[in-house]
């Protein structure tokens, strides 16, 4: 699939680092569209959960029966509803410092494994694979994090590495796949996203993996010295994984937007032919974009297995590979953007579990919830048509020409 | 690589392409290959007596029959030899022969394949090699259907990779319709509307608003996901309530007299419910529709050349609206199967990533409906032959379960190779 690099149009965010939008970031005019549509595309999406959660409530229902005689309980019991789940929702993402700190631990490993998406969208390559990736990477890390004894600092280096080069060579093979024989990494991503999980399960299945006393398929949790160095201010508990998250995606900036082979895999992205032309490789810059992707994904997965100390397990990486996709759509392909949306999604999936807890509204609506505002912001024209904004311009997206060859 | 050259008997010098070479190289190494295998598989045996059956278990009218496999490997080495023979000196044939040889060298390898495994087991009763036919027509239909809903929407020109949330909500509305109803039939009609509601959505924000087809995609994903665990949830248990939701009616099977009595492929093909004869009968229409009708030439047009086919008059969004549509009808079908077509409560993710599966059928079967339903079919067979075969100890499950995903990976890095979409693919079109 050939994806242009966000094309940034008049109103482009400003963080996303192309030189237009640094000249125009003086100038609200053409940057505030993007903002309004944003915005707006949050609005009606919380405006649609709203009446999700309504007709979800029992007591909502419940005066249904008697609207016509007395609607007003009806709209206050509405709107209890949707102000009880809603306001649990924030307080439970970002209501206290305990809150904030799971909410970070929680986009950490979204924000490493959507930056991998985000990478390789750019060089024009749709990665499916970081669940896979996530799960080798995880693998990996697991275990050399709980068989070898080595010295604390240098056994939180050794499974740090071990995570990458497991997460990178699950993503480089179907990028050299690309590469060699033009198989469309779409399917072989998602054919290594199984496979990884085959192998997760048959590790599992084995001694090497498992919790010694435990009939379960569960392994041991890493030990405390191959563990990331954990900052605890009274309630506000965060591992160290997030500080390197959040580098991460300084780095992947840096490596897209100023370093001579970012310039390479985005002119690959958006345009093979012409790159090749140019004297590029494109199958060197598919191999190794896949091999970051993979990489990041894999970083993720440390945030799960060394940040968290989580056991592996068929559970562990949860649906951290596909939520990645999304994070990195909603961020619209550039680094900040998806380390941002990355953020937005960890609040909310940590706000859901809260909203499920106290005002009994499921925890699956904040997935609706995401989903429809990845839908929204992609849609520009849609909101600009609902709510009457009549400015030109703000609707900056992943451009995909096709599925390219 | 240098090309290689022969000298004829002339004594002209012929030159022969690289393809050729790369395909003798192909040939010479899958061959040989097999013919390793399958003696392998020949030296490991030690009683070649196996128990088989022709239907789908051992029944009365299907008694399990014994036969001594050896005259069958044997034969089956003899194919591989001779074929690794024609390839050593180049005389595999092309065309319809060809494909001859590669499948007699296939059913050797599998034949000699599940003997290996059936062969010399241990414990008192003896498991009988099944017939794998009925349980890869089944399987393969749902796949069949989203590989069909993702052919018409891309030959339009309109990437559809929602097929997997189309099959979730399919699945969920099929059940909740049959349960509704008290027919299983009407569970059909159910997942019919909720894949066309699906697609009015892709229409919507793909065709009138112009949305990224990806991003759009992914995001019709998630948000089936999301909306049917949220309906989910809001089922009560209460079994009084629950049994109007969601506990649907499961289709029968009905066989159609005469034609089921053929050996093996009579109860496969013939003896299945109506969904998947709705299957057969969709495969020629789609087919049918594409390749020989005026609109299936709009439609392929639309999604080669959008301004071309609209300077000769052609409504090319209503068109692709017309196509993705359609193609919501098969995937709605294809998502029935999940829950009235086969186990019939709805679980949550019951489609279990199927519509990955599906998409890769259509790109495998490089957007022809014929093409994709033979992948289909193959993906459906790897996953019947996995689930017969774990209950042998021969192999490891944990690589038998990842059989069909590496044979996807083999296929597609080794003989499907670069594919050509719909020039295009994903492209909006704006009359300017």
């Amino acid at each position: 699939m050939t994806l242009q690099a966000p094309v940034p149009p008049p109103g482009a965010e400003p963080e996303s680092g192309a030189p237009e939008a640094k000249a125009d970031l003086r100038d609200p005019a053409s940057w505030l569209p993007t903002v309004k549509v944003t915005a707006g595309a949050f609005l009606i999406a919380l405006v649609i959960g709203a009446f999700v959660i309504a007709f979800s409530d029992d007591g909502v229902i419940e005066s249904l029966r008697y609207f016509f005689t007395y609607p007003w309980d009806f709209f206050t019991r509405s709107a209890d509803a949707v102000w009880s789940s809603y306001s649990a929702l924030v307080k439970g993402a970002v209501g206290s410092s305990n809150a904030i700190a799971s909410t970070l631990n929680r986009s950490a490993p979204l924000i490493c494994a959507g930056l991998g998406v985000t990478l390789a969208f750019r060089a024009g390559l749709f990665n499916i694979g970081a669940q896979g990736q996530l799960i080798i990477g995880a693998l990996c890390a697991g275990y050399v994090g709980f068989t070898w004894n080595l010295p604390p600092f240098v056994h939180l280096i050794v499974a740090l590495i071990a995570g990458l080069v497991g997460g990178a060579v699950w993503g480089a093979i179907p990028g050299f796949l690309k590469a060699r024989t033009g198989a469309h990494e779409v399917i072989t991503t998602i054919m290594f996203n199984y496979l990884a999980a085959s192998v997760l399960l048959y590790a599992l299945s084995h001694d090497a993996f498992q919790r010694p006393g435990s009939d379960n398929a569960l392994s041991p949790r890493v030990d405390d010295s191959a563990a990331f160095p954990r900052l605890n201010i009274g309630g506000f508990d965060v591992h160290g994984g997030v500080l390197i998250a959040l580098l991460a995606g300084a780095a992947v900036w840096w490596l897209l937007e100023r370093s001579t082979w970012g310039f390479e895999l985005r002119a690959v992205g958006a345009n093979a032919h012409a790159s090749r032309t140019a004297g590029m490789s494109v199958a060197k810059v598919y191999t190794l974009a896949m091999l970051l992707a993979g990489m990041l994904a894999g970083l993720a997965a440390t945030m799960q297995v060394l940040g968290n100390q989580n056991s592996l397990s068929a559970t562990l990486p949860g649906s951290i590979g596909f939520d990645a996709i999304t994070v990195a759509l909603l961020g619209r392909a550039s680094p900040l953007g998806t380390v941002l949306a990355g953020l937005l999604f960890g609040a909310m999936s940590v706000g859901g579990v809260a909203m499920q807890a106290s005002a009994g509204t499921p925890k699956e609506l904040t997935d609706v919830l995401q989903a429809l505002i990845v839908l929204f912001v992609a849609a520009p024209a849609l909101v600009k048509g609902i709510l009457h904004i009549k400015e030109s311009g703000g609707g900056a997206t992943v451009m995909a020409k096709g599925w390219g060859s | 690589m240098a090309v290689a050259t022969a000298i004829s008997d002339e004594g002209v010098v012929a030159v022969r392409d690289r393809a050729d070479v790369r395909r003798q190289i192909k040939l010479v190494s899958i061959f040989g290959l097999v013919l390793l295998a399958l003696i392998v598989f020949y030296s490991r045996i030690d009683d070649f007596n196996v128990v088989y059956t022709l239907g789908e278990r051992v029944t009365k009218d299907d008694p399990a029959e014994s036969i001594n496999a050896q005259p069958i490997m044997i034969a089956g080495i003899v194919v591989a030899a001779l074929a690794l023979l024609l390839a050593a000196v180049n005389r595999v044939p092309k065309g319809a022969l060809g494909a001859l040889v590669y499948l007699l060298v296939g059913v050797a390898f599998f034949s000699g394949f599940i003997i290996w495994c059936y062969a010399d087991q241990s414990g008192a009763f003896s498991v009988a090699i099944i017939n794998p036919f009925p349980g890869t027509i089944r399987l393969a239909t749902p796949l069949i259907f989203g590989a069909l809903a993702g052919c018409l929407c891309e030959r339009a020109g309109v990437i559809n990779i929602a097929i997997e949330g189309q099959f979730l909500m399919g699945a969920f509305f099929a059940a909740v319709a049959s349960s509704l109803a008290y027919s299983a039939e009407m569970g059909l009609v159910g997942g019919i509307l909720a894949g066309v509601a699906v697609a009015a959505l892709l229409g919507v924000f793909a065709l009138r608003y112009q949305v990224n087809q990806v991003v759009l995609g992914v995001v019709l994903i998630a948000l089936a996901t999301g909306l049917t665990d949220f309906l989910l949830s809001q089922i009560p248990d209460d079994p009084e309530i629950k049994k109007y939701l969601n506990e649907p009616l499961i289709l029968e099977r009905i066989p159609i007299s005469g034609l089921v009595d053929i050996p093996v492929i009579g109860p496969a093909l013939f003896n299945q419910t109506i969904l998947v004869y709705i299957m057969y009968a969709s495969v020629v229409f789609v087919t049918v529709l594409l390749f020989q009708t005026t609109w299936g030439l709009r439609a392929r047009s639309v999604g080669e050349h959008p301004k071309a086919a609209d300077t000769v008059g052609i409504k090319v969004n209503r068109v692709r609206w017309q196509a993705v549509l359609l193609g919501g009808v098969f995937a709605g079908l294809g998502g029935a199967y999940f829950t009235v077509g086969s186990t019939g409560t709805f679980d949550s993710n019951a489609s279990a990533g199927n519509g990955f599966i599906a998409l890769a059928a259509v790109i495998m079967g490089r957007w022809n409906p014929i093409g994709a339903t033979m992948a289909a079919l193959l993906f459906g067979f790897c996953f019947t032959l996995q689930a017969q075969l774990a209950f042998l100890d021969k192999i490891p499950g944990e690589l038998l379960r990842a059989s069909p995903y590496l044979v996807t990976v083999i296929a597609v890095a080794g003989f499907v190779g670069r594919v050509r979409p719909p020039a295009a693919d994903g492209e909006p079109y704006v009359k300017s």
